[in-house]
C-alpha cells in the first residue's frame, strides 16, 4: 500500500557471506550490570559472556534477580549502572539495533487469541519490518519447525498450552533473530509437551544456529545446556558448563548396606583402598564412578551386601551448595 | 556445521526506510484492530443501539416536548440533535481504543509490540486511527439514518459530516489512550474513562445550546473540545439548509458557539479540535515511551 521498497536496504536471503559479527563478538555481554529500584537493589554487578551459538541456561531461586537481569538484557528495562551489548549493539546507546537481534519467548503467553496463528506471525513479521516477497514462505517454514503446519489458519484460542508455546518460539524466531531468549520455556507443560518443545528446540539450535538464552527450574533442561550461570541475591555465584560445576562438588556417593560394616570398611580399605565413612545407614564412600564401582564392590566384599545407593552429584547439589536453596521444581506457572 | 548464514533482514537506521517501517508497522496495528472489529459482530451491533435510541426514542420524545414549549418544531430539535448523536455513536469504539491498550496490557500482547524495533508513538497511532475508523463507521451507519429527521441527503454534506466525525473519533480515541497510557489497572480506566468521557460529551452542547447555560457551565462548555466538534457539524448542517430556522426561538438552538464577541468559523473550530488531538497524542507517546 505504501510501496514500500526494501531492496537497497535488504541483504538477499542466499549470499554466501554471512553478514553478523565476527564470531568472537559474543552474543551477549553483560558488564558491571546493576539495577536498583527504591529501596531494593535487584541486582548488584553482574558480568557475563556468551559465545553466540551457545545454549546458555540461567538458574536462580525465585527474587534473586533473575526476571529482572533478562528484562535489562532485552531491552525492557535500562541498568543503573554498567554495559550490555547483544552482538556487538549496546543496548542503551541500539536499542532498536538490540531488539532486531532478539527474539523472545516470555513465560506468560503473548499471543492473540483472536487472530489465527499465520496472522498473529504476519503482525510479528510487519512490526520488525521483514521484506514482503519471502514472508509466506518463511512463515510456513517455522510453522513447520514447530510442526504446526496443520493449525495455520486456526484462531490461537483454540489452541494448547504446548502449541502456543511452540507457536511463540516460531514467531521468536521469524526474524532470524541472534539471540532467542526463552523464559522457563516448559513451566506449565505435560511431559510428552516438554518432550516435543525440546525436540523443535534442538531443531531450531541445528539449523538457525542461534544463541539460546534461557531460564529455568528443570534440572535436566539445565544439564542440556553449555554453560549455565546461577544466580543468587543479585550476583552470580557459579558458571561455568554444568561437569565443570558438579566436578567442584566432587565425586559420587555410594551408600552400602551390609550385614557387617566394620568388616566391609576393612576389607575396602584393604582390597580397594578405599575409606569408608561409617554413617547411620551404613557405609558412605566418595567415589569418582559410583555405578563402576558397585558390581566389584558385590563381588569383593565377602559380608552380605543388603542395599547400595549410587547418587551423583545433580545441578541440585550445586544449587544448594552456591545458593543455600534447592531449586524448586514448580509444575504450575507461577 | 552448516550455519544458515546468519542474514540479517536489515533495515538501516534512520532515513526513509526506517520512516517507512514506521508506517507499515502503524498500518499492522490499524489492521488487528480492524480484524477485532469484524470478527465481533455481536458487540458491533449493540454498541450501535445506543445513539439510535437515543437519537430516535429520546430525541423524538424531547422534540415533541420542545415544540409543545413553542420552541420551535420538533424537527428542528434533531436537527439539533443528530450531531451529538453522532459523536455518541463514535464514542464506544473511541473507548475501545484506549481499553484495547489495557487489555493488551492485561493479556501479556502488549509486551510483543514493547519489545519490537517499532516507535511507541506509531503504536499509538496505529491504535487510535484504527479505533477513529471504527467510530467512523458506526457514525456512517447512524448518518443513514437521517433521513428519518429530514436531514437531506446531500452528498457533499454527508461527506464533510463523515470527515467532521472522523476528526472527532480521532480526538477521542486520542484521549482514550492517553488514560490508557497514564492508568495501568483496568478497572480504574473503565471507570476514569466513563467518569471524563460522560460530562464532555454533554457539556458539548449536545442536548441544549451553549447560549442557554448557566454562565458557569458555559465556561466549562468552552473548554471542551467536543464543543467545538458538534458545534462545527452543527453549523455545516445549517450551512445546506439554510432555510429551517422556521422560528426566532428555533433560532436560539442554532446559535453558534462565540468566545466572547468572537465567533470563530467552522474552520477555527476544527482546527481547535486538531490540535487538542495532536497534544494528546504527544503526551500519550512520551508517557507510553517511558513507562510502556
Amino acid at each position: 500500500m505504501f510501496g514500500l521498497s526494501q531492496r537497497s536496504t535488504v541483504v538477499p536471503a542466499r549470499t554466501g557471506a554471512a553478514t553478523g559479527p565476527a564470531p568472537e563478538v559474543p552474543a551477549i555481554l553483560a558488564v558491571g550490570v546493576r539495577k536498583s529500584y527504591p529501596g531494593v537493589e535487584a541486582v548488584r554487578g553482574i558480568d557475563l559472556t556468551v559465545a553466540q551459538g551457545e545454549t546458555f541456561g540461567f538458574l536462580g531461586p525465585n527474587g534473586a534477580g533473575k526476571t529482572t537481569t533478562i528484562a535489562m538484557l532485552c531491552t525492557l528495562a535500562l541498568p543503573t549502572a554498567g554495559r550490555i551489548e547483544i552482538a556487538g549493539h549496546d543496548t542503551r546507546t541500539a536499542p532498536g539495533r538490540v531488539r532486531r537481534d532478539l527474539g523472545l519467548v516470555f513465560q506468560e503467553t503473548t499471543l492473540d487469541g483472536d487472530l489465527t496463528a499465520e496472522e498473529n506471525l504476519r503482525f510479528h513479521a510487519d512490526l520488525y519490518s521483514l521484506p514482503r516477497a519471502p514472508l509466506s514462505a518463511r512463515i510456513d517454514a517455522m510453522l513447520d519447525l514447530v510442526g504446526l503446519t496443520a493449525r495455520h489458519d486456526a484462531l490461537v484460542r483454540t489452541f494448547s498450552g504446548g502449541m502456543r508455546r511452540r507457536l511463540e518460539i516460531a514467531r521468536g524466531l521469524l526474524h532470524r533473530p541472534r539471540v532467542l531468549f526463552l523464559d522457563e520455556p516448559t513451566i506449565g507443560l505435560d511431559p510428552q509437551a516438554r518432550a516435543q518443545l525440546w525436540t523443535h528446540l534442538d531443531e531450531v539450535r541445528e539449523r538457525e544456529a542461534t544463541t539460546l538464552f534461557l531460564t529455568t527450574h528443570y534440572l535436566d533442561e539445565a544439564e542440556r545446556c553449555d554453560r549455565i550461570a546461577i544466580i543468587d541475591d543479585g550476583r552470580i555465584v557459579a558458571q561455568g558448563t554444568p561437569a565443570v560445576l558438579k566436578s567442584v562438588l566432587g565425586a559420587d556417593r555410594v551408600e552400602l548396606r551390609t550385614g557387617d560394616d566394620a568388616a566391609a570398611a576393612a576389607t575396602l580399605r584393604a582390597a580397594f583402598g578405599i575409606e569408608a565413612t561409617v554413617g547411620p545407614h551404613g557405609l558412605n564412600i566418595q567415589t569418582e564412578d559410583g555405578a563402576r564401582l558397585v558390581p566389584r564392590l558385590c563381588a569383593g566384599l565377602d559380608v552380605p551386601v543388603y542395599e547400595v545407593t549410587v547418587t551423583r552429584p545433580s545441578l541440585d547439589d550445586v544449587f544448594l551448595h552456591h545458593t543455600g536453596h534447592r531449586i524448586q521444581s514448580r509444575s504450575e506457572p507461577g | 556445521m552448516t550455519h544458515a548464514a546468519h542474514v540479517r533482514y536489515d533495515v538501516a537506521g534512520g532515513g526513509p526506510g526506517r520512516i517507512a517501517a514506521e508506517l507499515r508497522a502503524a498500518r499492522m496495528v490499524w489492521r488487528r484492530e480492524m480484524l477485532h472489529f469484524v470478527r465481533d459482530r455481536t458487540g458491533t451491533l449493540v454498541a450501535l443501539l445506543q445513539p439510535l435510541l437515543f437519537l430516535f426514542v429520546l430525541g423524538v420524545g424531547l422534540g415533541r416536548l420542545f415544540a409543545g414549549a413553542g420552541g420551535g418544531s420538533a424537527a428542528d430539535y434533531l436537527t439539533f440533535l443528530f450531531p451529538g448523536v453522532l459523536v455518541m455513536a463514535a464514542q464506544p469504539a473511541a473507548i475501545s481504543a484506549g481499553a484495547s491498550i489495557v487489555w493488551d496490557r492485561e493479556s501479556g500482547f502488549l509486551r510483543e509490540m514493547l519489545v519490537a524495533p517499532v516507535g511507541r508513538g506509531t503504536l499509538l497511532v496505529g491504535k487510535c486511527v484504527g479505533g477513529a475508523t471504527v467510530a467512523t463507521c458506526q457514525g456512517m451507519v447512524v448518518l443513514a439514518s437521517a433521513w428519518l429527521i429530514h436531514v437531506p441527503y446531500r452528498a457533499g454534506l454527508f461527506a464533510l459530516l463523515l470527515a467532521e466525525l472522523a476528526l472527532t473519533a480521532l480526538a477521542m480515541t486520542v484521549l482514550g489512550a492517553l488514560i490508557a497510557v497514564l492508568i495501568r489497572r483496568a478497572r480504574t480506566f473503565t471507570t476514569v474513562l466513563s467518569v471524563l468521557m460522560t460530562p464532555l460529551i454533554f457539556l458539548s452542547g449536545l442536548m441544549f445550546p451553549v447560549a442557554a447555560m448557566p454562565t458557569w457551565m458555559s465556561w466549562l462548555t468552552l473548554a471542551d473540545p467536543l464543543t467545538y466538534a458538534v458545534d462545527a457539524m452543527r453549523r455545516t448542517i445549517g450551512g445546506y439548509e439554510p432555510a429551517r430556522r422556521s422560528s426566532s426561538a428555533g433560532a436560539a438552538l442554532f446559535e453558534p458557539v462565540t468566545w466572547g464577541g468572537l465567533r470563530p468559523t467552522p474552520v477555527v473550530e476544527l482546527a481547535v479540535v486538531a490540535a487538542f488531538t495532536v497534544l494528546a497524542l504527544v503526551l500519550a507517546a512520551r508517557r507510553f515511551s517511558r513507562s510502556g
